[in-house]
């Protein structure tokens, strides 16, 4: 028995899936999925030991190795679980409905020094928005409560995990403006984080829940799976599978009027790389967080890499998945479509891109 | 097994060939096709439309397992895949393609009726299971569409829930087509305008 904790959202679809459609059989292991209502509490549970391993934040993993967030017991990510799968909301009725993947048009809906609602503190969320407003005041809100949040005004934007953005349309009081993948095109949203060390104690489970996860993910790719897929995730949440379907699909409804639109990518759980832990990705999230509390950066951006288990992922997947020869990338300089050397001939990456064209070098 | 069962074996070894059809020809007044190799599987077994395949390899990959499973069709008939030796994976493979019975330890013509028959009974179940399968698949992406098309009209037209489904069903009648088509075009539409 492996206990996995996860919060409610669209994202932790593998998780679930991989428990409900039994592909932690398959390959030897009984997942017990266990949900967290705030992302405080399953940092708790992991690093109490109450879980085995978490869908969690990929930042909650380097925070750790910068002496950062509050807990000190070191984490890793064993994988990714998504990339992407965010959106950024502002108050029903404040402007017309605009492409959601045009930063420049989302940038005049939210004002200056706006207090943003996050998930929480280290999260991608609240990286993102920093890197794309600059200047702003960020509110940890549990993912649920975001819509409660903001139509008691306590906040003037959201940037949040589905399918809380959708609900907080539903409910009337916000609308959408960006999908968080128009600020990072391959942002690291949620990893499979555990206790450093625990993967190498315990090499045959962890190899079995990394294997599981990524079948679970394959899965959920499925045209044909997304029928089930919508109804497992939908009654883990208890919100109804139409708007879970909006997240994993990328069909969104922008506004309580209705107004919809399709964004590729919106969510990627699945395809070329898309479990293989940068890295530089890991740097990334290193390198923000020095700047926000000041600390030095080059030394940020080489504890954090080390969290990102690569060497892991690699053994954990090597013959399942084509593996890149490379652990980093210089991110925002990867157009999709490039293709890069792996163990199974040339890998074709999704790409890297952000929305000003910067490229952050990790080393 | 019934009757008369038209029925094709792929079997390379010519004596295990003969006593596999006279084992069949034992059990009923079946007509058997014997293939000596499987190039041109798939294409051989869709001209003839077979009631059942039987497919006997001494030592395949897992890839080679996998390959005549899908070649021989196993979700419009029965297919029973005998190896002598069965690489790892290569059962779950043979499962997921929708083998029927994939026997590991050789083929034995003397036990082979039970065998096929357990073959054709899964099979009939498994077909069932998928008809409703698809069915319920259709009925919930359906249901979805509505959903969504309710929530559409309830946004624009101020509607509750309740007139918005009579307004699409209405709708429905009126053009002579179901409630799930109108539901996707409104969505399809939706989509346009913004």
């Amino acid at each position: 028995m492996l206990a996995v904790g996860y919060v409610p959202l669209t994202d932790a679809a593998p998780v679930l899936v991989a428990a409900a459609m039994g592909f932690d059989r398959q390959h030897g292991i009984v997942l017990r999925p266990r949900p967290a209502p705030s992302w405080s509490r399953l940092r708790d549970l992991l690093a109490g030991g109450a879980v085995d391993a978490a869908h969690a934040l990929a930042p909650m993993v380097v925070a750790p190795a910068l002496g950062l967030g509050g807990r000190t017991e070191p984490l890793e990510a064993l994988a990714v679980l998504s990339r992407n799968g965010t959106v950024l909301g502002v108050p029903a009725g404040t402007g017309a409905a605009a492409d959601p993947l045009d930063p420049g048009a989302a940038r005049a809906r939210v004002p200056d020094g706006a207090r943003v609602g996050v998930p929480f503190p280290l999260s991608m969320q609240a990286l993102l928005a920093e890197r794309w407003l600059g200047r702003c005041a960020l509110v940890t809100v549990p993912p649920a409560r975001m819509a409660e949040a903001m139509g008691a005004g306590e906040i003037d934007a959201f940037h949040v995990g589905e399918p809380w953005g959708s609900v907080a349309v539903e409910a009337g009081v916000a609308e959408l403006v960006l999908a968080g993948r128009a600020i990072w095109s391959d942002a690291p949203e949620k990893v499979l984080a555990a206790p450093a060390g625990w993967a190498e104690a315990e090499p045959d489970r962890a190899a079995a829940l990394v294997r599981a996860l990524h079948d679970a993910a394959e899965w959920l790719a499925r045209p044909t799976s997304r029928a089930a897929a919508c109804e497992i995730v939908a009654r883990a949440l208890d919100v109804p599978s139409e708007v879970i379907d909006r997240g994993l699909t990328g069909r969104l409804t922008l506004t309580p009027q209705g107004a919809q639109a399709r964004v590729e990518g919106l969510m990627r759980l699945a395809g070329p790389a898309a479990g293989f832990p940068w890295r530089s990705q890991a740097a990334w999230i290193g390198d923000r967080l020095a700047r926000r509390h000041g600390l030095d950066r080059a030394a940020a951006r080489r504890a954090a890499a080390a969290t990102f288990r690569t060497d892991l992922y690699r053994a954990h997947m090597a013959g399942r998945t084509p593996l890149p020869g490379a652990s980093f990338l210089a991110e925002g300089g990867v157009d999709p479509g490039t293709a890069v050397p792996s163990d199974a001939g040339r890998l074709v990456l999704a790409g890297s891109r952000f929305f000003d064209g910067r490229i952050f070098e990790p080393l | 097994m019934a009757a008369t069962l038209n029925i094709v074996v792929v079997e390379p070894d010519r004596d295990r060939a003969l006593a596999i059809v006279d084992a069949l020809r034992a059990e009923g007044d079946h007509d058997v096709l014997v293939l000596g190799d499987a190039t041109g599987l798939a294409r051989r077994i869709a001209a003839r439309a077979p009631d059942l395949v039987l497919i006997d390899v001494a030592d395949p990959s897992r890839d080679a397992v996998e390959d005549l499973a899908h070649a021989s069709g196993p979700l419009d008939r029965p297919v029973a895949l005998f190896v002598d030796r069965s690489p790892a994976g290569a059962a779950l493979a043979a499962a997921e393609a929708g083998v029927a019975a994939y026997v590991a330890g050789g083929l034995d013509p003397a036990r082979l009726a039970p065998v096929l028959e357990a073959a054709v009974a899964r099979w009939t179940v498994a077909r069932r299971l998928r008809g409703e399968l698809a069915e319920t698949r259709r009925a919930l992406e359906e249901r979805k569409v509505i959903d969504r098309a309710k929530g559409l009209l309830m946004k624009a037209k101020g509607l509750d829930e309740a007139e918005a489904y009579a307004l699409l069903r209405r709708s429905a009648m009126d053009r002579g087509r179901r409630v799930a088509e109108v539901a996707a075009a409104l969505v399809d539409a939706a989509d346009l305008l913004s």
